[in-house]
């Protein structure tokens, strides 16, 4: 098992360094920070200056091994567009995306869960078709669309929450929460709402066709002949065997969540790490982008990990093969 | 978010009130101002950013020797009086008495003179406004001396953006340079404020919300209605909550108003738009120079080197077609490239010329491209007022004389790279221009000269006249108003029947707000909140 672990984070690190690689290789394609960072009276030879001091005059190689030089001794280098460290500036973005993130997952996976094993149970039921009807809606609609569509009803017509921003936040230690002051709390919802719908819609159709699937297997026709009741039946015995799909795909989506709840962040100006990127990106500030670009892999890397050791703790199987020392 | 917050500083103000006085106040209002718009300033230090947003905010902390006013005249800021001395290359500022920082220490000529050393440092972004500037000198505590490299009339024009600093804060804060980016460390300057401006800041989290109060020791409290007692300053980036957030009563002042919203929030209760043109106009430029263009299906000729076919390009802009589909009405087509705020401007440059479809085929045939011909077409899709959709408009009617317009649409660190890039690799784009000095010589030196040296970095047509050029230099020179206007006139006479670019229109700007504020519109897009008042 450790050593299991051990292995899958030294491939991350090779993904981490690789995801870095792709990243600086495209840069290119994005612009030139120059244009952004000098002014419209700068000379020909100002701009050239500028670039030369940025090292963007180098071979991307040159450039990536001094990014990735730097990176191992954690100096991310300057913003270009904030005049200030990166690491310090993702660090002070984070807690507003995970909040965010973490409670659109959770938001996701209990209302998920629950709609779709009431579609699964209730199949031919009105209000199960209803849900399954509105579910498609929640899978095609795009973001941005539901996010606007939340502002105008729930803050220019009824103005019952706000619009805009995270709100009085909290400082705890380094990390900042918006769920301790009414403000904070009321600034989270439509934004996880919004960032959790589609999740949502995702989790409850795959509980719900997961379930109708093992509650044709054989065991659970054992089960009902044997006389379990059907809640422990449905509950015990169907759910739990529809857990491995849903907890891949929820992990996997939890991962994807925090790194780019970017349209969200967007839409709802939430001081994220998403929001931060697309400003980013417009500027060309490749510290920032290369930063955020291999923080994304960790969080997939890290994901996929805990997602894998999950699997061991759900599925009995798993935990028989552990035992005869194969993962 | 700050609704609470605000009402209950409401009800604080009401309480005070009804202590003091005894007397109720009609709607005691907290005399906030949140203000609103698509991005934040990038720095706070005043010389790292030479860019529009952040000069607008730092206007409130910091101050120049002479500013702009919201009708585009010069008027003093931190200087009593300038003038040309007995010798024309030095110019004599007298400072204001009695004008003290932020942190009580008093202004004095010590840090003009560091501050506009400090401009032209090389890490500055100012520099390339001071490159007449030889050397700052003081004369006395109140008295400062530029000398310029050659007698300069325009150099207070140059100055409306160069804040003072006080130069004892920053030593003691380290920031004698503009931030570095090879540095690790982050210049105290990006986030803290030490200026002579009418509003102290309070707190400042980058891209989240920046908070200001009013300066009670400000010197212009007689001057100016300074009625603000505080600002909140928020970056949205969304368009559409931007507006949402003006709608729901979330904030009270909103700049970079979509264009298409503008009809709509004029028609709401309790809601004002400001309009006014911007000091900015947007046009197209030909490569003209180059003996062969990369990017048309012409072998061996540029056919934009001909003037027959550019006058026929000029004509079949339908100016006022651009104004009504893409802009929504909302920007007033010229023909000429520089606002009407401009040292040189004319009722009759500014005239368009008249779609004339029969004269502009006939010109197509005399320059013998009757059947026409395509080339690439580059433009920017988030750096103007609905660029992209001017782009199609245009490339529709050029279409009608025979020109296919292949339009590349990209982001603005891709376009403008193109036209900055020595040889461009543009031959066809779109571009919009501000001239921050209020006077043609600006247009002249950066998209007409030929580039070389400080001169012509955008000028991408590879237009290249020597004659012009001398011309343009001499104006630099010249300290007799009514010599050097003349000379202004003869060069536009001349770039106009050249036909370099192809002006289309200068924007307009929208400023969205509460009816009890009136925020005026300010030309180079830059409101000073200090000018603002109340609605009694």
């Amino acid at each position: 098992m450790f050593a299991y672990i051990l292995r899958s984070l030294a491939q991350g690190v090779l993904v981490i360094i690789v995801v870095a690689l792709i990243a600086f290789s495209m840069f290119r394609f994005v612009g030139d920070p120059v244009a952004s960072l000098a002014g419209q009276e700068a000379s020909v030879a100002d701009r050239e200056e500028l670039s030369e001091r940025l090292g963007l005059n180098d071979p991307i190689f040159i450039q990536f091994a001094r990014f990735l030089g730097g990176a191992a001794q954690a100096d991310f280098g300057i913003s270009y567009r904030q005049g200030r460290p990166v690491a310090g500036l993702l660090a002070e973005r984070l807690p507003a995306t995970v909040e965010l993130a973490v409670l659109s997952a959770l938001f996701a996976l209990i209302v998920g869960i629950a709609l779709g094993v009431y579609a699964a149970i209730r199949r031919r039921g009105v209000i199960a078709n209803i849900v399954m009807v509105l579910s498609l809606i929640g899978v095609s609609l795009p973001t941005f669309l539901i996010g606007i569509g939340l502002i105008y009803i729930f803050a220019v017509e009824l103005r019952w929450l706000p619009s805009f921003g995270r709100g009085e936040t909290i400082k705890i230690g380094w990390w900042t929460t918006g769920l301790l002051t009414e403000s904070g709390r009321k600034s989270l919802i439509m934004p996880v709402l919004t960032l959790g719908f589609f999740q949502l819609t995702l989790i409850m159709r795959l509980v719900r066709s997961e379930m109708l699937e093992a509650l044709r297997s054989e065991y659970i026709r054992f089960a009902r002949a044997r006389g379990v009741p059907e809640r422990v039946v449905q509950l015990r015995h169907a759910l739990r065997n529809t857990m491995i799909p849903v907890i891949t795909i929820a992990g996997l989506q939890l991962g994807s969540v925090i790194a780019f709840a970017i349209v969200t962040e967007t839409v709802f100006q939430w001081p994220g790490l998403g929001a931060l990127f697309v400003n980013s990106v417009q500027f060309v500030d490749i510290p920032v982008m290369a930063t955020y670009l291999m923080f994304v892999a960790f969080v997939f890397v890290v994901t996929n990990l805990l997602v894998d050791l999950v699997y061991y703790l759900i599925d009995p199987r798993l935990r028989g093969g552990l035992r005869r020392g194969r993962p | 978010m700050s609704l609470r917050k605000s009402a209950a500083f409401a009800a604080f103000l009401v309480a005070v009130g009804l202590a003091t006085t005894g007397l109720t106040i009609a709607a005691a209002d907290a005399k906030t101002v949140r203000w609103a718009r698509s991005g934040d300033a990038l720095t706070l230090d005043p010389h790292a950013q030479n860019e529009g947003p952040t000069h607008a905010l730092n206007h409130h902390f910091y101050e120049p020797l002479v500013l702009r006013d919201p009708e585009g005249n010069l008027v003093a800021g931190l200087a009593a009086s300038w003038k040309v001395t007995a010798d024309p290359s030095v110019w004599e500022f007298k400072l204001r008495p009695n004008v003290v920082f932020h942190n009580g220490n008093p202004l004095t000529a010590d840090d003009v003179v560091f501050s506009l050393d400090r401009a032209r440092q090389p890490t500055s972004d100012m520099k390339g406004l001071l490159t007449s500037v030889a050397s700052v000198a003081k004369v006395d505590d109140l008295t400062v001396h530029i000398k310029t490299n050659e007698p300069n009339p325009l150099l207070p024009n140059n100055l409306t953006n160069m804040f003072i600093m006080n130069k004892r804060w920053s030593e003691a804060n380290n920031v004698q340079k503009p931030q570095d980016f090879k540095n690790k460390e982050e210049n105290f300057a990006v986030r803290n404020a030490n200026g002579t401006g009418p509003f102290v800041l309070v707190s400042r989290e980058p891209d989240v919300k920046t908070v200001m109060k009013r300066n009670d020791k400000y010197w212009g409290r007689g001057e100016v209605p300074l009625e603000i007692t505080e600002i909140i300053y928020t970056p949205i980036k969304s368009d559409a909550t931007r507006v949402a957030a003006l709608l729901s009563g979330e904030v009270d002042f909103v700049q970079d108003v979509p264009v298409q919203d503008i009809e709509r929030l004029k028609s709401t209760q309790n809601l004002r738009v400001n309009l006014g043109p911007e000091n900015r106009t947007i046009f197209f430029g030909m490569n003209v120079g180059a003996a062969d263009l990369k990017s048309d299906n012409v072998e061996g000729k540029n056919p934009f080197a001909d003037k027959r076919l550019r006058q026929a390009m000029n004509m079949v802009i339908n100016r006022q077609a651009i104004q009504r589909v893409a802009m929504r009405g909302q920007s007033v087509p010229t023909g000429v490239l520089m606002p009407p705020f401009v040292n040189g401007w004319t009722k009759e440059l500014d005239a368009p010329p008249a779609a004339d479809m029969a004269k502009a085929k006939a010109l197509m045939a005399e320059a013998g491209y009757q059947n026409g011909f395509s080339v690439a077409l580059n433009c920017p899709n988030d750096r103007y007022v609905n660029d992209e959709a001017i782009c199609q408009a245009a490339a529709g009617m050029f279409g009608q004389i025979g020109i296919k317009a292949n339009l590349v649409s990209q982001s603005k660190s891709l376009h403008f790279p193109l036209i900055q890039k020595t040889p461009p690799e543009t031959d066809f784009y779109l571009l919009g221009w501000g001239v921050p000095t209020f006077d043609s010589e600006y247009i002249f030196s950066f998209l007409y000269h030929t580039r070389s040296g400080k001169f012509g970095s955008w000028n991408a047509t590879g237009y290249s006249n020597p004659d012009m050029d001398k011309l343009i230099e001499s104006l630099s020179g010249e300290t007799d108003t009514a010599k050097r206007n003349a000379m202004i006139a003869k060069i536009w006479a001349q770039l106009q029947s050249d036909v370099i670019y192809l002006p289309i229109h200068h924007q307009v700007l929208a400023f969205a707000m509460k009816n009890n504020i009136d925020v005026p519109v300010d030309p180079e897009n830059q409101p000073k909140l200090k000018y603002v008042a109340f609605k009694k």
